[in-house]
C-alpha cells in the first residue's frame, strides 16, 4: 500500500493511481469520478476498487454504456464549477466521445473569449499486449495529441501514476490521461517523485551518451530493458520518457539528441502519422546538425492489432526491435 | 517552384555570400541584412546568385521585397509561377 | 644584387610573418610578380617583387616573423637569354579575350598570370623537378582572377579540368566551388560530422567513412582530428569555436587599429564638416543604367559616391596626399582607400588606384573584387599600399552620418552615411528626396576649413551630373 511518509513502500501502478484518486477525492469536494463500472465493479481494470464504499454513490458514479453522454455530462459539470474525473474504459471507445472532447471540451474556452474553461480530467486505458483484440487494443493517444486546447499525459512510471493527477485537476484546461493497460500490474517502490511532478517536462529515465531512446507510456519499460541489454553490448543508451504528449517537450528531445547524436523513437501506435512521426520531424527541424545517423522509428505493424498471441506480439514494438534499431543507428 | 525549393535557394545564396552565417538562428521574418551584417555589395552578390539559379529578373526596385527569408521566398515563388 | 625585403604594407605595420613562398630559388621573376604571402596583423597579403631577375637564395623560411625591411630573398640579375617570355603567347588557347570594360582595369590584368614562366631548360630530357611541372599543367589558364587561382590551388583543383561558365569561358569562383565540392565528396557525411569537422578543423576530403555505404560519421572526424582525440562533448555546441590563428589575427588587428587610431587622435588636430546631398538625380540615373544590364554589371550607390570622392580629390589636391616630416606632400595620383569592415570584426582599407580616372563599371568591378578578396581571399601588397585619401561608407550599416578618424599619414577621411528619404525643398516646393550625408574629417595642420568646404561642394556638384562621373 502506498505510504504518505517519505519512506518507500512496495506498490503497483494500479494502486498508485487509486491512491491519487483517493487523495483528490479527499482534498476537494468538487472532485467526483464517473464512468462505466467504476463503482460497484471497482473499475474495469480495478483502479477504483473500494472507492464507492469510501466516498459513496454521490461521488463515485456508475454510468450507462454511453461515452458521448457521460463525457458530455462531465463537461457540463466542469463548466458549472465541479472537478470531474471521467474514466473511459479504453481509447477505442473514446471515439464515441470524440465529438464532446474535440468540439466541446477543447474549444469552449477559445470560442467563449476565455469565459468557459473546462477543468475536466478524462482517464482512459490504451495499448495492446493482453489479447483483447483490435477493438480494445489500439494506441490512439497520438490523435489526441494533435488537438490544441487539451493537455495529453502518458504516465509511464508508478511515480507519475501517483503524482500526475493532482496537477491535472489543477489545470484549467481539459486533461486526458492515458494509462497503458500493461502497466497496471507494474510493481515497485514508490519513493518520492523521481522526475518532475509538473506536466510540462519530459524526463530522462536513464542517462546515456551513445543513442537516445525516446518513448512514452507502455513502451518505456521495453526501452529501459533494451538499454540494459545494449549496455552489455557496450552501447550507452539514454532513455527519454516524454510524459506529456501535448504540449510536447521538444527542448528535452533536442537536448538529449545533442548529447547522443542518434535517436530511436519508440511508439506503440502505427508509424504513419504517429506521434513518433512528430518527434522525428522535430528532431529533423531542431537537431539536424546534431545527427550522426538517420532517425530510427520502432512502431506497431500497420494492421488492426491481432488477437492471436503470437501475431499480437509480432505486431508490437519489442525490446529486440529497439535493440536492433539502436544498433543500426550506432554501428 | 515549390516553397521549400525557393527557401533553399535563398538560404544557399545567403550562405554563399556570408559563409559564416548561422541560418538556424535566423527567423523567417528577421531582416537578414541586419542580422548577417550584409552591406550593399553583399546584397548585390545575393541578387546575382538568386538570378543565376532561378533565372528570375530582379531589378533595383525589387530590393524592398527581398529583406527576409519569408519575403524573399515569396518573391521567388511569385516570379516563377 | 638586389634584395627582396619585408615590405611595409601600411603605416601601422612594424613586422610581418612570411607565410608561404610563391617562387622557388632559380625562378625568373618580373616586376610585379607575386613572390610571397605575408601575414600582417590585419590580413594576409600577396607581396609582389619590385625588380626583374632571378630568385636567388631564399633567406627566410615560412612561419618566421621579421621586422619590416628584413631581406627575405636575393634577386640575381638575369642572363640575357633568360628573359622570361610572356607565358600566354605560345600556349594561349582559343579563348576569346575578356571585354576590357569589366575586367581590364583590375590590377591583376596587368600581369594576367602568376604562373611561373616556363624555364628555358624545361623541355630537356631530364625535365624539371615535379614541383616545377605544376606550371606547365596550368598552361592555358592565364586569365582567371587571382582569387579563382588561389581557390583552385587551395582546393587542389586543376583549372584545366574545370568547365568555365564565366564570360568567354572563364572559370569563375562558383565553378571552382563546384569542382571542389565534387572532388571532396567521396561519400556521404552526416550533418553532425560535417559540423564537427568544421569545429575541429578537419578536412573532409580524403576521409574514409565507417558508416553504412561509407558514410563519414562523427567518430571518423574525431579520429582524423589533429592532436589529442576530443571526447564527445556533452553539451550542445553553440557557435563554432574560433581557431587559434583567427583569434590571434583578431587580437593583432585590434592592436594595430588601436595603435594607429591613438596616434591619429594624439597627433592630428581634426576638424569636421558635413553636408546633405540630394541623390535623386544620381540614383535615377543609376537605376536607369542598371535596368539595362545583367545583375553582374549593375552599379551600387557606393560606386557613384566613391567616384565623386575621387574626382573631388583631384579637384582639391590639398586633401589628397600625406603629412610627412612636418609638411604636406601632395600625391600625384588618387589612390582611394576604401574602408572594408571584416565579418567578425576589424577592417582593412584596400586601394582603388587612379579611382578618379576609372569608368564607373570598372570602378564597380574593382570594388567588388577588392572587397571580396579583403574578406575571403588575399590582397596584393600593391593593393593595400599608400592610400592618399580614404572613404568610409558606413551607410551600409544603417547610420546616417559618420565623422571618422584620419588614417595617418593621410590628411583627410571622407564619410558617407545611409541614403535616406527626407523632405527637401526644391524651387520653393517641398518634395521627398533621397539624401546622403557626406562628411569630411580633415587635418587642420594641412588645410583649413575653407578647403574642406570646397571639397564637399565638389562632391555634391559631381553627384548632380552622374552621367559625367
Amino acid at each position: 500500500m502506498a505510504s504518505d511518509a517519505a519512506g518507500a513502500a512496495k506498490t503497483t501502478y494500479r494502486e498508485a493511481m487509486r491512491e491519487a484518486l483517493r487523495e483528490a477525492l479527499r482534498a476537494d469536494d468538487r472532485v467526483f469520478l464517473m464512468g462505466e463500472d467504476v463503482g460497484r465493479y471497482g473499475g474495469c481494470f480495478g483502479v477504483s476498487l473500494g472507492l464507492l464504499e469510501e466516498f459513496g454513490p454521490e461521488r463515485i458514479l456508475d454510468t450507462p454504456l454511453s461515452e458521448s453522454a457521460f463525457v458530455g455530462a462531465g463537461i457540463g459539470a466542469a463548466l458549472n464549477g465541479m472537478r470531474p474525473i471521467v474514466e473511459i474504459m479504453t481509447v477505442n471507445f473514446s471515439l464515441l466521445a470524440l465529438d464532446q472532447i474535440l468540439n466541446n471540451a477543447a474549444t469552449l474556452l477559445h470560442m467563449s473569449g476565455g469565459q468557459l474553461p473546462v477543468p475536466l480530467v478524462i482517464r482512459m486505458t490504451t495499448g495492446a499486449g493482453r489479447q483483447l483484440a483490435a477493438q480494445h487494443s489500439h494506441s490512439l493517444e497520438g490523435w489526441y495529441a494533435h488537438i490544441p486546447g487539451i493537455r495529453v499525459l502518458a504516465p509511464a512510471t508508478i511515480e507519475d501514476a501517483r503524482h500526475m493527477l493532482a496537477p491535472a485537476l489543477a489545470d484549467p484546461d481539459p486533461v486526458l490521461i492515458f494509462e497503458h493497460g500493461s502497466l497496471y500490474n507494474a510493481s515497485g517502490e514508490l519513493g518520492p517523485p523521481a522526475g518532475p511532478v509538473d506536466l510540462d517536462h519530459a524526463a530522462v529515465r536513464r542517462p546515456g551518451t551513445d543513442v537516445s531512446l525516446i518513448t512514452y507510456g507502455g513502451s518505456l519499460p521495453k526501452a529501459l530493458t533494451a538499454a540494459d541489454e545494449l549496455a552489455a553490448d557496450g552501447i550507452d543508451a539514454e532513455v527519454v520518457d516524454l510524459r506529456t504528449l501535448r504540449p510536447l517537450d521538444g527542448r528535452a528531445v533536442a537536448a538529449s539528441v545533442a548529447r547522443t547524436h542518434r535517436a530511436v523513437v519508440i511508439d506503440e501506435a502505427w508509424r504513419s502519422g504517429s506521434l513518433a512521426a512528430e518527434v522525428s520531424a522535430r528532431i529533423a527541424e531542431d537537431s539536424f546538425y546534431e545527427l550522426d545517423a538517420p532517425v530510427e522509428r520502432v512502431c506497431s505493424a500497420e494492421v488492426p492489432i491481432p488477437y492471436a498471441r503470437l501475431l499480437e506480439q509480432a505486431a508490437l514494438p519489442q525490446t529486440a526491435d529497439i535493440i536492433a534499431a539502436a544498433h543500426r543507428a550506432v554501428d | 517552384m515549390k516553397h521549400d525549393e525557393a527557401e533553399d535557394i535563398v538560404k544557399e545564396a545567403l550562405t554563399d555570400v556570408v559563409p559564416e552565417a548561422d541560418l538556424t538562428t535566423l527567423g523567417p521574418d528577421e531582416t537578414f541584412r541586419d542580422a548577417l551584417g550584409m552591406d550593399s555589395l553583399d546584397f548585390l552578390s545575393f541578387i546575382e546568385i538568386l538570378t543565376r539559379r532561378t533565372g528570375v529578373r530582379i531589378d533595383d526596385e525589387d530590393a524592398p521585397h527581398l529583406t527576409t527569408l519569408a519575403d524573399s521566398t515569396g518573391f521567388l515563388l511569385a516570379r516563377t509561377e | 644584387m638586389a634584395e627582396f625585403t619585408m615590405p611595409s604594407l601600411g603605416a601601422d605595420m612594424d613586422e610581418g610573418t612570411l607565410q608561404e613562398w610563391l617562387v622557388h630559388a632559380g625562378d625568373p621573376v618580373r616586376k610585379g610578380d607575386p613572390v610571397a604571402v605575408v601575414e600582417t596583423a590585419k590580413s594576409t597579403i600577396e607581396v609582389e617583387c619590385f625588380e626583374a631577375g632571378r630568385i636567388g637564395q631564399l633567406l627566410v623560411t615560412p612561419g618566421t616573423t621579421v621586422p619590416v625591411g628584413t631581406p627575405l630573398a636575393r634577386i640575381e640579375p638575369l642572363a640575357e637569354a633568360d628573359t622570361p617570355t610572356e607565358p600566354e603567347a605560345p600556349a594561349k588557347p582559343a579563348r576569346p579575350p575578356r571585354p576590357p570594360a569589366a575586367e581590364g582595369a583590375r590590377s591583376t590584368a596587368r600581369k594576367p598570370s602568376r604562373r611561373k614562366p616556363t624555364p628555358l631548360q624545361a623541355p630537356t630530357a631530364t625535365g624539371p623537378p615535379p614541383d616545377h611541372d605544376h606550371a606547365v599543367e596550368h598552361r592555358g589558364h592565364g586569365d582567371e582572377g587571382p582569387l579563382v587561382r588561389h581557390l583552385a590551388e587551395e582546393a587542389g583543383i586543376d583549372l584545366d579540368t574545370v568547365h568555365g561558365t564565366g564570360r568567354g569561358g572563364r572559370v569563375t569562383r562558383a565553378d571552382v566551388g563546384r569542382a571542389a565540392a565534387a572532388a571532396r565528396s567521396p561519400a556521404r557525411v552526416t550533418p553532425y560530422a560535417r559540423r564537427l569537422a568544421r569545429e575541429l578543423g578537419v578536412d573532409l576530403r580524403g576521409l574514409t567513412g565507417t558508416g553504412p555505404d561509407g558514410t563519414v560519421r562523427a567518430s571518423d572526424v574525431r579520429a582524423a582530428a589533429p592532436g589529442p582525440t576530443t571526447p564527445p562533448t556533452p553539451q550542445s555546441g553553440g557557435g563554432v569555436p574560433a581557431r587559434a590563428s583567427a583569434v590571434r589575427r583578431k587580437e593583432g588587428m585590434r592592436e594595430a587599429i588601436a595603435g594607429l587610431m591613438s596616434r591619429a587622435n594624439r597627433e592630428i588636430p581634426h576638424y569636421y564638416l558635413s553636408t546633405s546631398i540630394d541623390m535623386a538625380t544620381a540614383l535615377d540615373w543609376m537605376h536607369e543604367h542598371n535596368h539595362h544590364r545583367p545583375v553582374g554589371e549593375r552599379l551600387l550607390p557606393a560606386a557613384l559616391l566613391l567616384k565623386a570622392a575621387a574626382r573631388a580629390a583631384r579637384e582639391v589636391p590639398e586633401l589628397n596626399g600625406h603629412w610627412l616630416d612636418g609638411r604636406f606632400a601632395a600625391a600625384e595620383e588618387v589612390r582611394l582607400g576604401v574602408a572594408v569592415s571584416l565579418r567578425g570584426g576589424g577592417l582593412v582599407a584596400p586601394v582603388l588606384r587612379n579611382a578618379d580616372a576609372l569608368e564607373l563599371p570598372q570602378l564597380m568591378s574593382q570594388l567588388k573584387d577588392l572587397v571580396a578578396r579583403a574578406r575571403n581571399g588575399r590582397l596584393r601588397g600593391s593593393e593595400v599600399a599608400d592610400p592618399t585619401l580614404t572613404v568610409t561608407n558606413l551607410g551600409d550599416q544603417g547610420v546616417e552620418a559618420v565623422l571618422g578618424v584620419i588614417y595617418p599619414p593621410q590628411v583627410a577621411l571622407v564619410g558617407f552615411g545611409r541614403v535616406v528619404e527626407r523632405p527637401w525643398a526644391v524651387n520653393g516646393l517641398l518634395g521627398v528626396r533621397p539624401v546622403v550625408t557626406a562628411s569630411l574629417s580633415a587635418d587642420h595642420r594641412a588645410t583649413d576649413g575653407a578647403v574642406g568646404a570646397r571639397y564637399l561642394t565638389s562632391v555634391d556638384r559631381l553627384l548632380q551630373s552622374p552621367e559625367e562621373l
